[in-house]
């Protein structure tokens, strides 16, 4: 048979039946639509999680006091030795590639100005602060080094912070806030971040000085983090094995003491975390495979069931001169063309599915071509091995038989 | 003229369970072109086998058939086919067409058989031609749940003939109409037979026999009685007289 006569009644006979092409092909669309909308919200996942990591700072390695990874899972985080001003000096100084360094010291407390009384956190950092963390300020200044020195009571405030305490209309530069009674002068506010991967809103806070955060608030005389910027990427590694020498020798181990400090290279992080948001990408595809392959079941189901009802169809194609092949031809075709409908629909669905969790919860998706195309193809394949022993079946019917068949 | 059938000895066994059924011993005849045969006997007797052997459905165990010159009872199921479509053209007694197809697509799908190149304009001009030769040609977008029963079957005799076949295999085909309808479906098929077509009918009724040239009978897979009739009757007289009948009854009353 002419292939475009044999397209012809395949189609025939689905247009014919259109209720029942809907629905046998309903679960190809949904496993088509779960595929697409399930990795473009894996896609989302990863995207925001890489963004997140990236807001962290460039080229960032986190020195933190105490050693997290100690043997048999035990924090002594709070334990050991703790890092030093001059541990921190040190590293700026003598680690290759530091372009910029920060001690955190982070507290919190009631932050009262203008009348209103506020619970937030303070970090006491160093004028590098703003730089290696990607933040940049909306107003005002940030303080110097000669003001770290000097111990001062200034601050820059974070945007929910002001927004708390003095509203949207009144600028916050000139005002003072006070933490545990200290008066502190806002001389700059900076602009939004956001909530951090915790889930921490990152604009509920007050930068200070670290000198006045450990001599004002604290009392602390050290640090438990030390942020460190490197100048590019491919000098990480080497910086954190040389702040992990330096520190060694500083804190004078052996070489049998595990380390008691620790250090997080954000490159490490982000490529830690992308694998982990890809695997999960990976596994929401394959779990909406599994609904492929049910509607790649449904579809055999039909097929046979239309072979059977349509015996007599067959039998009288046969006896006016069908080959075997060309009825063959004719029922594969039509599951096929079932499948492929169902995977146009679903990719319509699953696209618009994305765009939906996008409108309704503001997370972002990313449809990827390559979803599609895997789940278009899947499901033409689909067509081919269902819709394969229906219409051999079809195509060994014997003639007469089948014009017998009532 | 060489014989369009020539059949030597032909048998049929069917093998079911551990007995075997022969269902047609040993039929030597030959049909020549021109021929309008009818096959009688009544059901058990072995025609309706003839039939399936004749028509390619179904291959003899025994014996060969020659059909136009070519062995066929040795092709396999895709070669018969071929020889279905190309020699060959059907009609049943139940008309089988598709129901959904209009008269037009039943009567094109011989067409798309066969690795034939027709153009599907010239296919569908050809199908056109042939119901208008059976007298449907203004109902050609009809589908058969639209049609009487006389005219899906002169529907069915357009498909038969659309690829001009050598042999119109008629089996039963008056089974399921009336008398008047069945005289209608006669009178084609001696008009065809008058323009060449080679025609064989299995039936089991004598008044529709006496319109065809020869008749064989057979009995428990023998041919008993194969002889020509002597004068057949002409169907299109008979629908006249029949028509007169009514007419005149009409008048009386």
């Amino acid at each position: 048979m002419q292939p475009l006569a044999i397209i012809r009644a395949a189609a025939s006979s689905l247009v014919r039946h259109k209720l029942r092409s809907l629905l046998t092909t309903l679960g190809v669309i949904i496993g088509v639509a779960a595929v697409i909308a399930l990795v473009a919200v894996g896609n989302g996942a990863q995207a925001k999680v890489a963004s997140d990591i990236a807001s962290l700072g460039q080229n960032l390695l986190l020195v933190f006091a105490g050693n997290r990874r100690s043997a048999g899972g035990v924090s002594s985080g709070l334990g050991g030795a703790p890092l030093t001003l001059d541990d921190a000096k040190a590293i700026q100084r003598e680690v290759i590639g530091v372009t910029g360094l920060s001690p955190e010291v982070r507290t919190s407390g009631q932050a009262v100005a203008n009348g209103q009384n506020w619970s937030t956190s303070v970090i006491g950092v160093s004028g590098d602060y703003l730089a290696i963390r990607q933040w940049t300020l909306s107003g005002g200044v940030m303080f110097t080094p000669a003001e770290e020195r000097a111990v001062a009571k200034l601050g820059v405030i974070g945007s929910k912070l002001a927004a708390q305490l003095f509203g949207a209309n009144v600028d916050p530069v000139g005002q003072t806030v006070r933490i545990k009674n200290i008066p502190f002068l806002i001389i700059g506010t900076l602009t939004s971040k956001g909530a951090n991967l915790g889930g921490q809103d990152q604009d509920d806070v007050l930068l200070i000085p670290y000198t006045s955060a450990m001599r004002r608030l604290t009392g602390d005389t050290t640090l438990r983090t030390v942020d460190v910027q490197v100048a590019s990427d491919d000098q990480m590694n080497a910086a954190q094995e040389q702040i992990e020498s330096l520190l060694r020798q500083r804190h004078r181990l052996r070489k049998d003491q595990t380390n008691d400090f620790n250090i997080l290279n954000q490159a490490e992080l982000a490529q830690t975390a992308g694998n982990i948001t890809k695997v999960l990408t990976l596994l929401l595809g394959a779990i909406a495979s599994v609904s492929l392959v049910v509607g790649g079941i449904g579809i055999m189901n039909i097929m046979l069931v239309s072979v059977t009802e349509r015996t007599r169809e067959i039998g009288i194609r046969l006896a006016i001169g069908a080959q075997g092949r060309d009825v063959l031809w004719q029922f594969l075709l039509e599951a096929v063309l079932l499948s492929c409908l169902g995977g146009v629909i679903g990719i319509g669905i699953g696209v618009g599915g994305a765009r939906l969790v996008t409108v309704v919860s503001g997370f972002q998706t990313f449809v990827s071509s390559s979803a599609v195309a895997f789940a278009f193809g899947f499901s033409a394949a689909i067509g081919i091995f269902f819709g394969f022993y229906p219409a051999r079946k079809a195509a060994r019917l014997d003639p007469i038989d089948a014009l017998r068949y009532e | 003229m060489p014989a369009l059938i020539d059949l030597d000895s032909i048998q049929k066994v069917y093998r079911t369970g551990g007995s075997e059924v022969h269902a047609v011993r040993s039929v030597t005849l030959s049909i020549q072109p021109g021929e309008f045969v009818a096959f009688m006997g009544s059901s058990g007797s072995g025609k309706s086998t003839m039939m399936n052997i004749l028509g390619c459905l179904d291959r003899p165990t025994g014996g060969h058939y020659l059909l136009d010159g070519e062995d066929v009872s040795t092709l396999d199921r895709d070669e018969r086919a071929l020889v279905r479509n190309r020699k060959l053209g059907f009609v049943f007694q139940g008309f089988n067409l598709l129901p959904r197809a209009t008269a037009l697509e039943n009567v094109e799908m011989p067409m798309l058989y066969g690795h034939r190149r027709t153009r599907r304009a010239d296919g569908l001009a050809r199908a056109l031609e042939a119901l208008t030769q059976v007298g449907l040609g203004d109902r050609w977008d009809h589908r058969p749940n639209q049609l009487s029963g006389g005219q899906q079957q002169r529907v069915a005799i357009a498909r038969a003939l659309v690829n001009r076949p050598a042999l119109l295999l008629a089996d039963e085909p008056t089974g399921n109409l009336d008398s008047r309808t069945s005289l209608e479906i006669m009178a084609i098929f001696q008009a065809l037979n008058a323009q060449g077509h080679t025609i064989v009918m299995v039936t089991h009724e004598p008044d529709i026999a006496a319109f065809t040239s020869r008749q064989i009978h057979m009995k428990d897979g023998r041919v008993v009685h194969d002889a020509p009739v002597e004068r057949p009757l002409d169907a299109t007289a008979e629908l006249r007289a029949l028509q007169g009948d009514v007419a005149m009854a009409a008048h009386a009353r």
